[in-house]
């Protein structure tokens, strides 16, 4: 009956990993017209099917067994949560008679999962199974997208019962908000016109609501320059005219400074994020700010508004281009431009001769792609630079782990890159200490011959808490070394995946010429200067244009 | 300030939990919570009392209308309102000093509903002014347990907190 929901569905694949609980479940999945692809922990499921749901715009489908099967689910749970990813995770739960006694690998996962779902179910019978399965598709897929849970006890699996399926259905107390208030989307077209020095700040959201045609729609016909969150990056192409970057604690200076000195920010799907607002009572103090996002919660949760439109983000701003009276931003642009030749993306040290900068990497790897490539990067100072350097021309194309920050994302979510787009060439840029927190994918990606390059930039550091510890700590490196780490390409070889290393320059260049012509799993171990450091920066609660820009470093 | 929320929900499991839940979670603070049926079956009403300023209950309010659960969430604080709470007291009582509880009793129009040789048990309904009265007032006999409903309203006059 499952199975039977997600071919009405239109799942095709399916991330997940059987054991007791769901043994019925894969026993029906044994002949059934599903990809299933078997990763070596659930962790890797969840991550690999949020990717695949980010990719493809679908709902990523996860299986996992009861207790230990669906806890390890937390992690990349609470990773979609964060990021608003739909997906459907089917665990399986002891049987109806064992529940609340501490059986063998019984978890409460419905109530573990409750602040870190957006709904869930504990499917007692299967005459509800149906309604559960259409409401939890309909629910993750719409709205402020995200992850829906639905634990099934073993023997429910096994029942039989009538299966009328209605994908449309109706849930009292769910009705999302589409289409924006027609008096506040002329407040802020009046703000628009009247504005001097307004910026557009995207996020996410433009890329779940598919509105970045006319988000950039927008901004060409109001001269308006795009600042993206890094979860909205890919929504305004990396090396479009008016785009100013990525803003806050690792943002580009001019991306900071013009949301400081903006007379109207136009926040699109966007959270106001403290990585991006730095210290609140500081950030854009003489800006009106317009907030248009699907979730009336996130309006004026962190910052006050002056235009709240709460609604689907595409909807809102075709309406604001239809209505549109553009203002003269001249002046502004000018100003902006006078910043930006100021203030380039910083290199790294460039004194330091024949070590490799990981930011050289990154770019070597950004100029020998094509605008299709899909980069998936895990959590840390790779990450940063990838968000700096790699240019993002589309959306769907930079899939990272934003809310959570979690290490160990990157590596199995390229893995669902892949399999949601089999055409594009997939990038995991990670680090030493995230790949090894999901190593254990080599095996996924060498038995299904996934075509990919795992760039790993490895610093033989957490790399990122390092750089506090530097800053922060007195250099007082506790525990972020890390020494013992395996020979990576003896490790991929060993899988049976493709090794490579550069420690220099030319030597970065040629591996990725060669890697990115094999095909399979290749991985390439790029050996960096261990303490380089991300810049710009700015320190925990301050404000954002108040930036350590890296040029003074010892 | 002190705001009382009606919130509207489907009558299904874990419904409780997740409303506490993102009560704790969000760091608000439930003052009391009483939950009950409705008119219409299916659907139960919770009446929960948060201390917070306007932004806050703003927030509260946004976050409880996101739970797939909740239907309807109305701030009672800002309308005229019938707010009550039902209290049970066991007081001390000895033959000598039973008719002055006795009197302490009928002024806040309460009821004795339990008595032994040596305790009274009182029952008394009305808004946290009232009952902190009486309970004052009971206080220098003894009081030996004390249980209490949570607040529950109703909006003043013919308009109602619709259930669907």
């Amino acid at each position: 009956m499952i199975l039977s929901a997600l071919e009405k569905e239109g799942v095709d694949v399916i991330f997940g990993f059987p054991g007791g609980a769901v043994l019925p479940l894969y026993d029906q999945l044994y002949d059934a017209p599903f990809k299933h692809i078997l990763t070596r922990h659930e962790q890797a499921a969840v991550h690999a099917a949020d990717s695949y749901a980010r990719v493809t715009g679908k709902t990523g489908v996860v299986f996992a067994t009861s207790g230990p099967g669906a806890t390890n689910l937390v992690t990349g749970i609470t990773n979609a949560y964060m990021d608003s990813v739909p997906l459907v995770l089917i665990t399986g739960q002891v049987g109806r008679n064992l529940i609340g006694t501490d059986a063998f690998q019984e978890a409460d996962i419905t109530g573990i999962t409750m602040p870190i779902t957006k709904h869930n179910y504990l499917v007692k019978s299967i005459e509800e199974l149906p309604t559960v399965m259409s409401e939890a598709f309909y629910i993750a897929s719409t709205g402020r997208k995200g992850p829906v849970l639905i634990d099934v006890p073993k023997d429910v699996f096994d029942l039989e019962g009538p299966f009328q399926y209605e994908e449309k259905c109706h849930i009292p107390g769910y009705n999302p908000t589409y289409k924006g208030h027609i008096g506040q989307i002329n407040r802020a077209v009046k703000a628009m016109r009247d504005a001097k020095k307004p910026v557009i700040f995207g996020g996410g959201g433009l890329i779940r609501a598919g509105a970045s045609q006319v988000l950039r729609e927008l901004a060409e016909k109001a001269r308006i320059p795009v600042i993206l969150s890094l979860m909205g990056l890919g929504a305004y192409p990396g090396d479009g005219e008016l785009f100013l970057g990525m803003p806050g604690m690792h943002g580009c200076v001019t991306a900071n400074y013009a949301l400081t000195e903006a007379d109207l920010i136009i926040g699109a799907g966007v959270r106001f994020d403290d990585r991006v607002t730095g210290k609140l009572d500081t950030f854009a103090p003489q800006a009106k700010i317009i907030h248009i996002d699907i979730d009336p919660a996130e309006i004026g949760k962190n910052v006050m508004i002056d235009v709240p439109i709460v609604g689907d983000v595409r909807l809102v701003l075709e309406e604001l281009v239809q209505r549109l009276k553009p203002g003269n931003t001249t002046k502004w642009l000018k100003q902006i431009k006078t910043w930006q030749d100021q203030y380039p993306m910083p290199m790294g040290r460039e004194d330091k001769v024949g070590k490799l900068r990981p930011q050289y990497v990154i770019r070597e790897l950004s100029r020998l792609s094509d605008e299709n490539t899909i980069v998936v990067t895990d959590v840390g100072q790779h990450q940063m630079w990838t968000a700096q350097h790699f240019v993002i021309r589309k959306p769907n194309t930079f899939i990272t782990s934003g809310g959570l920050g979690t290490m160990g994302f990157g590596f199995p979510a390229a893995v669902g890159a892949k399999f949601a787009a089999p055409d594009s060439r997939v990038i995991c840029i990670t680090g030493d200490g995230g790949f090894q927190m999901n190593i254990q994918e080599l095996a996924t990606v060498v038995k299904n011959q996934v075509d990919l390059t795992i760039a790993l930039i490895n610093n033989s550091y957490l790399g990122m808490v390092r750089q506090w510890q530097e800053m922060f700590y007195d250099r007082r490196y506790s525990h972020t070394g890390l020494q013992g780490s395996p020979d990576f390409v003896n490790v991929a070889e060993a899988f049976g995946a493709r090794g490579l290393r550069a420690s220099t320059e030319e030597e970065a260049t040629e591996a990725i010429k060669q890697a990115f012509a094999m095909k399979g799993p290749v991985l390439i171990d790029f050996v960096v200067d261990q303490e380089e450091n991300v810049y710009p920066m700015v320190a925990p609660n301050r404000a954002i244009n108040d930036i350590i820009t890296g040029g003074d470093e010892q | 300030m002190k705001h009382v929320l009606a919130i509207i929900v489907e009558d299904k499991p874990g419904v409780l939990t997740r409303v506490s839940g993102l009560f704790s979670r969000r760091g608000f603070n439930i003052e009391n919570i009483a939950v009950g049926e409705t008119v219409t079956s299916g659907i139960s009403r919770m009446t929960v009392t948060v201390e917070g300023n306007e932004r806050t209950i703003e927030q509260v309010v946004k976050q409880l209308h996101k739970l797939i659960n909740v239907i309807k969430v109305s701030n009672l604080a800002s309308e005229p309102t019938v707010l009550r709470e039902l209290m049970l007291i066991k007081v001390k009582a000895e033959t000598g000093n039973r008719s002055d509880i006795q009197q302490i009793v009928e002024t806040f129009r309460g009821k004795v509903v339990d008595v032994s040789p040596d305790s009274m048990i009182i029952e008394v309904t009305g808004n946290d002014e009232k009952l902190e009265a009486i309970k004052l007032l009971l206080h220098h006999f003894g009081i030996k347990e004390i249980v209490r409903t949570g607040k529950v309203a109703l909006l003043r006059g013919s308009k109602v907190t619709r259930e669907s």
